[in-house]
């Protein structure tokens, strides 16, 4: 019996190391994918080079990223009115479009043969925000070692990050659905609108189920009402 | 026992409430909202502040003894004591004579002797130059008049013989100015080409400062393309707006307010409802604040009693400070060279320190008379302490007198913790004091990144020359440590392949 627990302790701890290893390896994988765009996606996915967890570690870090972004970069680059912020609505502004952006492409590339999974979307979304986070995050710690007038430096650093992000995003589409650039392209315009499409279902959806729960209210008051 | 002596507290409470109301209701009941004087910070946001001026009287008709009262006044001028006021309605103007705190009405001015016809008819506007000539802008006799300081009819500057001007309109001067060597500025109603200028000799020499003609690509896009000859001929073109009014500073710069815009263009300082026109008609107003100098930044929507701010008129004081009053809210807001608003006051109403017609502004020293058309009434307003510490704050910091000036700001942040210029000019003057933290500190305050940014290059060249040491420690750890690690390294590496091998590699 206490062998048993022992051995089963042992293969369960050996368990957690190795999980412990591969989500390290697949954090480190993302150097491979944000220098090496076209090989890196193909594999993270293909391959299974990269892990969910990985992907929900940037994805958290980005939310991170931005709000500290908001709040601690100086204020010779950043004039945020900090009195009005709320950061959890300012992370969920970004995190609701991301999966919203997530889930309509997956919906639309489903239907056009594309390879990808929503797990494969997601995942390949995620390890493109890598350069916004490796950037934003010391960027914020330069901004307090700069002054004003080498802002250039700072606006330079700042538009790389998001232009590198979004080269990653497009490139990761590409490979993950395995599609050739000009079919992306389309379909990178197809997401927007089909984001659009689902916003408007999704407030159809709650107006109409305010106005149904309203109902119910309504009834039942009035049946107290008859009653006593 | 302890509850009685809890009745007995809350009564001694309620009694000490009931005293101490009609202190707190009388700081109130001067007159003065706490509202009614404000300031916008960084944000956008109106801060309440002290007042910067109070009513120190008004003049109505009945105080200043006249038998027809006035009736739809429409200009003030002021030249030295005297204060000129065009009373439209009764085709007269009207001479007041200040002494001391006290007016009196001099004379009354309802004809040039010589003139033909020498009377007027419905006048809009005055001006007196240095000589004391009085030049009256005489709308409905389509002439601008000319006359000595004893009435003596000089000269009519008449509609322009140009081609330039349409002749077939007639010709409404509404505004005038006189500079300082006798040139003659007219704003006339129904010219859209800028300002008429005449010579001192009353030779009409063109026009100057007219508005650009604004459009936006789409306007022109749906006009070339998409509308036939006869809806384009029905649709009004692109013409430039006329100026609302006029003000010569000592300069010789003519200051200009313009009510016509869209709000959308007012935000992104297309529309520049305040304009310093240089000697060929170009706008050189100095605009270094986040908001440019708009009046109110933000109003409920565009109708009758709200919208944006608009401008009737705009009087220069003698420091360069520039103050503009908003018919729509009945306010006057007061910017300084910078164009950084100091102050704004005002409201509608019909009590003191409110208007109802809000429709020329004047000043004498730093009093201001502000006319409303409605009320017929002049109100004189005198700076309070606060406003006073302003002027002295920017006045000596123009006459170079930086560190005296940081003193005045001092003074004046303990009547309002929220007057950025305070914060900036301290910290200018800290700045030169060699005290950087400090003034990083005030530039932070309001949000001054220009001037923060240069304390912060001294602050960190001082920090870094201080700490010469460590930086270069670090800088040296930082290479040396990677480099000895790799060292170690390759040379484990090699005693390993030795013991394996017996070779050295």
């Amino acid at each position: 019996m206490s062998v048993l627990g022992f051995s089963a302790e042992r293969a369960s701890s050996d368990g957690r190391r190795a999980w412990w290893k591969h989500y390290g390896e697949t954090l480190r994988y993302a150097t491979h994918v944000i220098f090496r765009p076209f090989d890196g996606f193909w594999d993270l996915v293909h391959e299974k080079r990269g892990s969910l967890a990985a992907a929900h570690t940037f994805l958290f870090l980005f939310l991170l990223t931005y709000v500290l972004r908001l709040m601690c970069t100086n204020f010779q680059f950043i004039s945020a009115p900090i009195q009005y912020i709320n950061i959890y609505e300012r992370a969920a502004s970004l995190l609701l479009p991301f999966l919203v952006l997530c889930l309509a492409n997956w919906a639309l590339s489903t239907l056009f043969d594309g390879k990808g999974r929503f797990q494969d979307i997601y995942m390949a979304m995620c390890y493109a925000l890598v350069p916004y986070i490796l950037i934003q995050l010391p960027l914020i710690l330069l901004s307090h070692v700069i002054s004003y007038d080498e802002a250039s430096y700072y606006q330079v650093l700042q538009s790389v990050s998001i232009v590198w992000s979004l080269f990653l995003a497009f490139v990761g589409l590409m490979q993950v659905h395995d599609y050739t650039p000009g079919k992306t392209i389309i379909f990178v315009f197809a997401t927007v609108f089909g984001a659009l499409v689902i916003l408007f279902l999704v407030l159809v959806f709650f107006s109409l189920l305010s106005d149904a729960f309203g109902f119910f209210v309504s009834l039942y008051r009035e049946i107290v009402f008859r009653l006593y | 026992m302890t509850v009685k002596r809890l009745s007995l507290w809350l009564a001694f409470c309620l009694a000490a409430a009931l005293a101490l109301q009609p202190l707190a209701a009388m700081a109130i009941e001067d007159g003065y909202s706490s509202t009614y004087t404000y300031n916008y910070d960084y944000w956008g946001d109106v801060r309440e502040s002290p007042d910067a001026y109070r009513v120190d009287q008004v003049l109505y008709s009945q105080t200043l003894g006249l038998e027809t009262p006035m009736r739809s006044p429409q200009s003030l001028f002021a030249q030295g004591n005297d204060l000129y006021v065009v009373d439209s309605g009764n085709n007269r103007i009207l001479e007041i004579h200040r002494e001391g705190n006290d007016y009196s009405l001099t004379r009354i001015i309802d004809h040039a002797d010589g003139a033909e016809p020498a009377t007027f008819n419905t006048p809009r506007d005055v001006a007196v130059d240095e000589e004391g000539n009085i030049y009256v802008a005489d709308l409905n006799n389509h002439r601008v008049l000319m006359m000595d300081k004893d009435l003596q009819f000089i000269r009519s500057y008449e509609k322009p013989n140009d081609s330039t001007f349409d002749q077939a309109l007639n010709f409404l001067p509404n505004k005038i100015n006189v500079d300082s060597s006798g040139r003659v500025f007219v704003l006339a109603t129904n010219v859209n080409k800028g300002l008429i200028k005449y010579e001192a000799d009353g030779t009409f020499t063109g026009y100057i400062g007219a508005n650009k003609v604004t459009y936006d690509l789409w306007d022109y896009i749906w006009k070339s393309f998409f509308t036939t000859k006869e809806q384009r001929a029905q649709q009004e073109s692109f013409v430039p707006t006329e100026y609302e009014n006029i003000y010569i500073d000592e300069g010789g710069f003519i200051y200009a307010t313009n009510t016509v815009f869209s709000e959308y263009d007012l935000l992104y300082d297309v529309a520049k409802p305040i304009r310093r026109l240089n000697s060929i008609g170009n706008d050189i107003l100095i605009k270094n604040d986040r908001y440019p100098p708009i009046g109110d930044l933000e109003w409920v929507e565009q109708s009758q009693n709200d919208g944006p701010s608009k401008f009737k008129d705009i009087t220069v004081l003698d420091n360069d400070i520039y103050v503009a009053f908003d018919r729509t809210r009945g306010r006057v807001f007061g910017y300084d060279p910078q164009g950084i608003m100091l102050w704004a006051f005002g409201t509608k109403g019909n009590y003191e320190g409110a208007f109802q017609g809000a429709i020329s502004i004047e000043h004498m020293g730093h009093d201001l008379y502000c006319l409303d058309e409605n009320e017929c009434s002049i109100t004189v307003f005198t700076p309070t302490e606060y406003g006073n510490l302003i002027y002295q704050a920017n006045d000596e910091y123009l006459k170079g007198d930086y560190d005296k000036s940081a003193d005045t700001w001092r003074e004046l942040l303990t009547m309002n913790a929220n007057y950025n210029l305070a914060f900036i000019g301290i910290g200018r003057s800290l700045v030169r004091q060699e005290h950087y933290e400090e003034a990083m500190h005030y530039f932070e305050m309001a949000h001054d990144r220009e001037n923060y940014g240069r304390a912060y290059r001294y602050y960190r060249k001082i920090a870094i020359e201080r700490n010469i040491g460590w930086v270069v420690a670090v800088i040296v750890l930082l290479l040396a440590v990677p480099f000895a690690i790799g060292r170690a390294r390759k040379m484990k590496e090699e005693v390993k392949h030795y013991e394996r091998t017996g070779l050295l590699s």
